[in-house]
């Protein structure tokens, strides 16, 4: 509940997770051509509650649990969104969506300009970040830097429930193909979240908290570990400004730019590789766009480049806190 | 072939049609060769029958698919030719604007739903239209038209699975025409009985004579009816052969004549060309005479140059709409 504040009070709160379950469930109440499809749909072991009470409501035929099949299955679904279908293609770890490359980067996300216009994929690929808990190497991984790569693909990462709810419209809306991420972590994340349709505009971030004193830029689930090193800096007089850049794909440079030239200085964090990745974009457009405003150079804090151990010591020192960002905090500040 | 018990008009349009792409695909080669088009076409010459007896059974609404070779299913299936000719040349009348060249091409208003060239890619996107009928209880149907080599891409069992699992309307179609860009069949497939692999779905399968434009149609027309009785996909392996190389007038390397093909095989098929079968199914019947035959040849022909010179004549896509089309508004 870290977003909570006075005016909240009184208001309905309700969880990540299921912030992305009501999303669904009025889109597809509202609009007959909005459909589920992918691996485990039926299975809360592998979509937590996010899908709960869709199959009972909509039936199998608008609920597809689908053969491990993840190449078919999402082209499947891009397919469909090119026939008046709003298709929402599920991957309960992302890690499996490496088999479903093709459809997504060589049809979907060109699918518009290769045809001068004339066509489009209409489709939101939902796929789960599940990590944690000693899974290693291939169902931990954050792969959104693959998608941000990619003309014609929107990413977007929503950090709180209000916005995985605002953001799953907002997809369904788009008449472009969206990934759409979302980490398990912050499943049980709750803030305020309003029973009507509402949607939030991709391509827009957000200032969780203003401060002077240092940007930090936070994506996904580093917005929650960013806030809580917020609140501690605080105490120790460093005013963080925080962003919350919710959509990886367009990037909301200017407000970053808005925001770094109060307080020159930044700190981008993403609980992904650095090499290579959204953060490594962000860090090159500031650095260029900004570089008068800066009084440090930018820094990252993101998960060492590689793959994500097992044993619980090692994953100790793969992910990152609140902590962390404390101490880079403080690094950038000693910047003479 | 021996009497018919189809109308002389049908028969006609179904030879006109052979002959349209034919000489579609044939007045590329100058221009080809010549520098004036540079993105890689890959010739349907010698494989018309299969696009055109295939179309005829479809309905107009029926959607299709198409690989990297699929001026003949873009033309057969409806596609209008001065646009295509267009995209071929890079301009902005093209049918993808000039954005996607031959191996990218589409008509909508056709029911023509996209040709791409990654092998086997857009047969998922048929499942999933496939799909879209079924849930919209539309009683219509998707034909996807893929290559030999595409059998051997992973999708394709992904495919056969999740239609049969579904029972989905969707037709196959497999051009097997003996080589996967410059593989001979026998080294790229453990199996050279392509039909058999859906069988083991339980999908209706069968191999028929893909030069045989009259058998096209006919297997075509009885598979549509299996998947409309069945409610459920269905596969026919054709067997073709293309006369041009894999991409361009030759294999491997255009204009140099580096054929890796036996000059006895070419022989053989040549022999059975499904143009020129055709037209002698036509002056047996009567149908067809040989200044008839003269007379289509320059009508065609005209109406080819035609849109060659609207294509010459067309504006190419202006620079400054480079990232047009990126993201739809």
């Amino acid at each position: 509940m870290f977003l909570k504040n006075k005016k909240q009070i009184n208001k309905r709160f309700l969880s990540y997770s299921l912030a992305i379950n009501e999303a669904v469930y009025q889109m597809m109440s509202k609009n007959k051509s909005v459909f589920v499809i992918g691996q485990g749909v039926k299975s809360p072991w592998y979509v937590g509650n996010t899908c709960r009470d869709l199959l009972k409501k909509f039936g199998p035929k608008m609920v597809m649990d689908t053969p491990i099949s993840e190449n078919v299955t999402t082209g499947v679904g891009i397919g469909a969104g090119m026939v008046n279908m709003k298709p929402i293609v599920i991957f309960p770890r992302m890690d499996f969506m490496m088999y479903a490359l093709d459809p997504i980067i060589n049809e979907a996300a060109n699918w518009h300009y290769m045809f001068g216009g004339k066509a489009n994929a209409d489709v939101v690929i939902r796929a789960i970040i599940n990590r944690g808990g000693e899974q290693g190497a291939q169902h931990s991984q954050a792969l959104q830097s693959l998608f941000t790569h990619i003309p014609g693909l929107k990413v977007v990462m929503p950090a709180t429930a209000y916005d995985a709810k605002g953001l799953m419209i907002s997809a369904i809306r788009d008449p472009n193909p969206v990934i759409y991420i979302d980490d398990r972590w912050l499943y049980d994340v709750k803030d305020h979240v309003p029973q009507k349709i509402y949607s939030v505009p991709i391509g827009k971030g957000a200032i969780r908290k203003i401060g002077k004193d240092i940007t930090i830029v936070a994506i996904s689930y580093m917005v929650k570990e960013a806030l809580i090193a917020a609140a501690e800096l605080r105490k120790q007089k460093i005013d963080a400004e925080i962003i919350d850049l919710r959509s990886a794909w367009p990037i909301d440079i200017p407000l970053i730019i808005k925001s770094v030239k109060k307080t020159g200085r930044l700190l981008i964090t993403e609980a992904a590789w650095s090499s290579g990745s959204i953060s490594s974009e962000i860090n090159s457009q500031i650095a260029r766009q900004s570089f008068k405003y800066l009084k440090a150079p930018i820094e990252r804090l993101c998960l060492p480049d590689c793959p994500a151990p097992v044993s619980k010591i090692l994953e100790q020192a793969y992910y990152l806190t609140s902590k962390d960002v404390i101490k880079k905090v403080k690094n950038i500040l000693n910047y003479v | 072939m021996t009497k018919s018990k189809y109308s002389k008009s049908f028969l006609l349009k179904l030879y006109q049609q052979m002959l349209e792409i034919r000489l579609f695909e044939e007045s590329l080669i100058e221009p080809i060769l010549s520098g004036e088009i540079k993105t890689p076409c890959h010739l349907y010459t010698g494989e018309e029958a299969v696009a055109v007896g295939v179309c005829a059974a479809l309905n107009k609404k029926d959607y299709a698919f198409g690989n990297h070779r699929s001026h003949g299913h873009y033309l057969a299936k409806g596609g209008d030719l001065k646009a295509l000719m267009s995209e071929i040349f890079g301009k902005s009348t093209g049918c993808s604007r000039g954005r996607g060249g031959s191996m990218h091409i589409i008509d909508k208003k056709a029911g023509f739903l996209g040709a791409t060239p990654i092998i086997a890619g857009t047969v998922p996107l048929a499942v999933g239209t496939a799909l879209a009928l079924k849930i919209k209880k539309k009683n219509r149907l998707t034909v996807t038209f893929f290559g030999d080599g595409a059998t051997a891409e992973g999708v394709i069992s992904e495919a056969f699975n999740f239609s049969a699992l579904h029972k989905l309307p969707i037709l196959f179609i497999c051009e097997n025409n003996l080589y996967a860009t410059h593989m001979p069949i026998t080294e790229s497939l453990a199996n050279p009985k392509i039909y058999l692999q859906p069988k083991t779905y339980g999908i209706k399968s069968v191999r028929a004579d893909g030069n045989d434009v009259i058998k096209v149609f006919e297997t075509a027309k009885k598979m549509i009816t299996q998947i409309k009785k069945h409610k459920g996909p269905a596969f026919i392996e054709f067997l073709t052969y293309r006369m041009r190389g894999h991409v361009g007038p030759d294999d491997n390397i255009q204009g140099t004549h580096t054929d890796i093909r036996k000059s006895r095989e070419i022989e053989v098929w040549k022999k059975r060309d499904p143009i020129k079968k055709m037209e002698k199914f036509l002056i047996k019947n009567k149908f067809l005479d040989q200044s008839k035959i003269k007379k289509n040849y320059q009508k065609i022909n005209k109406k080819i140059e035609q849109a060659k010179t609207f294509s010459r004549h067309s504006p190419y896509p202006k620079k400054n709409e480079l990232l047009k089309y990126v993201f739809k508004k």
